[in-house]
């Protein structure tokens, strides 16, 4: 089990002080002066060695994606822009980093801005955390008081840091959405290549990282690469916030050793699953983008990148969603399908009509109305919208639905008997051709 | 995607406050010369926010006038973004979270007392104090279930503590925003399993806890 000692997040529940003083007596902006002056090259080769994969979602090397930036170019300024737009359903981690620990993001912007030669950066963070957007500007406004940043800085990197916010839109996660939005346009992704690297934000070189992967840098720094890689399996190392929501007895974020097992996780910081371990029904482990597993696989699985794929399920964000067997599964996974459906910018066809075709059959399929060859029907649709659209919103409508299929196909095929077996007075319809 | 549109009765005009306009100035001075569509969701934001919480036609034109934006382009960002309301809303405006997280804990129930105390969803109760709507992951999925109410969060609900907010809102009397069952933040109920060696297990007795070493 993770030590206290070993823990990024000190102030994750906000029993400690928020501000600047109380950051600091934490550990924060200590000695952030010395890590500069070790020169980019070497806190590049640190994150790299430290194996921290991006905690967005994707798993991609933070260290790798910062050595994408290219040399500066005083035409082109680089940017930071960090993704705060955390609306991914079952996540609610970047939260609590911006209300209780803003400073540990504050500093990990100057830094990463300093590796990839930026000196400026955003922080992107969604329209409805107005509380966390009021906290993070109240943290961003301290560290230029206390000349931590700014054009004139003690740290000797000139750096302005800006809190931008949106309006409430799923798809301004996904990264070149997200610019688009912060250029003050609708939140409609690109085409990629090019990639933000080269041309991001306003035409100019970008990175865009997560919250989290931003806020860890500061003391994976300061405590070495080979410190945070000695947790976790390899490949999947590191320290990882975790929320876990649904039935569980205690539903929290909790700050764990990557790699932790599943019932680990829960038996010891959730108090278990609500009713016992024989009532735990499904886990979607890394909120509600991947394909859901069933009990038997998830329980003793290993809480990482790598284990979770082999289910063909994934990490994601660690948003753990728990469901018991009081759950009604396809209602669940239906009620997603209507969130893709919502959440769809529009500008692609197989998911701007996909979603809402596979929103509508499930519907039916929670009630039974339906025909069983409707299911292969399903399941093909949404195999011709994943991989078929320009961002990741048409696999991540894709997927709830093919891991229900595929782990609960007899549970649709008893309601369509159940309702079948009695009479109705209204015909089941067969799904728009 | 859903259907947007403006409200069919709209105000005459709209300009911003003094105060307001001279806050939306230093939004557009947060972004480089020329690149003033960049404010175009914060100026809108505060125009709402100036206007009962609900985003007039004169509003939108207003800040492409004061952006140099076609009309056009900020119409399309107003309808775009779901946090944008283009028609009245009440008071006191719920928007309910009704995605799976909060589906599983019972975000269902809590529509239930909606519909009974304010009626169905984007109309405005007859004494102007509340509308609700049922949005999208809010992502405070630890705390489930849960509503915004204007700019605030209210987390944990049950039936019971949510019909006792919504009549404690609509009487006037001060309410709490956060978790309505006592919890901080997003910890474990009953004791911490984490960060014990910093606030103790109760979260108010360790060494860091804000409390006893902060209280000046």
């Amino acid at each position: 089990m993770l030590q206290d000692k070993d823990r990024i997040f000190t102030n994750l529940y906000g029993f400690g002080d928020r501000g600047l003083k109380g950051a600091m007596a934490r550990g924060a902006w200590d000695g952030t002066k010395g890590l500069l002056e070790k020169g980019k090259d070497w806190i590049i080769t640190e994150m790299k060695a430290s194996g921290l994969r991006g905690r967005g979602g994707a798993g991609f090397p933070t260290g790798l994606k910062w050595s994408f930036m290219p040399k500066p170019d005083p035409a082109r300024p680089s940017y930071l822009v960090v993704n705060a737009d955390e609306s991914e359903p079952g996540t609610c981690k970047d939260r609590e980093i911006m209300r209780n620990d803003p400073h540990l993001l504050v500093e990990g912007c100057m830094i990463a801005s300093f590796a990839m030669g930026a000196h400026a950066a955003y922080i992107y963070i969604r329209g409805e955390y107005i509380a966390e957007r009021d906290a993070l500007q109240a943290a961003v406004d301290e560290a230029y008081a206390a000349r931590l940043i700014g054009k004139d800085n003690i740290n000797g990197w000139p750096f302005d840091l800006y809190v931008h916010h949106g309006a409430g839109a799923y798809i301004c996660g996904e990264e070149t959405a997200l610019l688009e939005s912060l250029e003050g346009k609708k939140g409609m992704p690109r085409m990629k290549p090019p990639f933000p690297a080269n041309m991001g934000l306003y035409g100019c070189p970008t990175t865009v990282n997560n919250v989290e992967s931003i806020a860890v840098a500061p003391t994976i720094l300061r405590r070495g690469a080979a410190w945070f890689s000695s947790f976790g399996a390899p490949n999947n190392v590191g320290t990882k916030l975790f929320c876990i929501s649904g039935h569980v007895n205690k539903p929290c974020n909790v700050e764990e050793a990557m790699s932790i097992p599943f019932r680990e996780l829960i038996d010891r910081h959730c108090g278990g699953v609500r009713g016992g371990w024989d009532n735990l029904m499904a886990v979607i482990p890394g909120g509600s983008s991947v394909r859901c597993v069933p009990a038997e696989q998830i329980i003793d699985c290993p809480m990482d990148f790598d284990s979770l794929s082999k289910l063909r399920s994934g990490l994601g964000t660690a948003a753990v969603i728990v469901m018991d067997k009081s759950t009604d599964i396809v209602r669940a996974i239906a009620r997603l399908s209507y969130f893709y459906k919502h959440e769809s910018c529009g500008q692609c066809t197989p998911c701007r009509e996909g979603t809402g075709w596979m929103y509508r059959v499930l519907s039916r399929m929670a009630e039974g109305r339906a025909q069983k060859r409707e299911i292969d029907m399903l399941l093909e649709v949404s195999k011709q919208i994943e991989g078929h659209t320009i961002c990741a919103l048409g696999d991540a409508a894709a997927w709830p639905v093919q891991g229900l299929i595929t782990h609960f196909r007899g549970e649709i095929e008893k309601r369509i008997d159940q309702y079948a077996a009695n009479p109705h007075s209204d015909p089941v319809r067969v799904a728009a051709e | 995607m859903t259907v947007r549109r403006l409200a069919d009765e709209q105000p005459a005009s709209f300009d911003f406050t003094p105060e307001n306009r001279a806050w939306c100035d230093a939004q557009i001075a947060k972004y480089p010369q020329g690149r003033q569509a960049s404010a175009v969701i914060p100026l809108l934001w505060k125009a709402q926010a100036q206007h009962d919480y609900w985003l007039p036609k004169p509003a939108i034109e207003k800040v492409a006038e004061i952006l140099d934006m076609p009309y056009i382009r900020v119409l399309e960002i107003a309808t775009f973004y779901s946090m944008f309301n283009l028609s009245p809303v009440g008071t006191h405006f719920i928007q309910l979270c009704g995605t799976t997280p909060c589906m599983l804990r019972g975000a269902e129930e809590i529509r239930k007392v909606c519909e009974d105390k304010i009626g169905p969803q984007r109309h405005v109760r007859a004494d102007g104090k509340f509308s609700w709507l049922e949005v999208e992951c809010l992502g405070a999925c630890c705390n489930a279930p849960m509503v915004q109410i204007n700019d605030d969060y209210y987390e944990d609900l049950t039936p019971e503590n949510f019909g006792k907010l919504i009549d404690d809102l609509a009487a006037g009397r001060p309410v709490h925003k956060g978790s309505q069952t006592g919890r901080i933040g997003s910890e474990p109920t009953g004791g911490l399993t984490t960060l014990t060696d910093l606030y103790g297990v109760d979260g108010v007795s360790g060494p860091g806890c804000y409390a006893s070493k902060n209280q000046d």
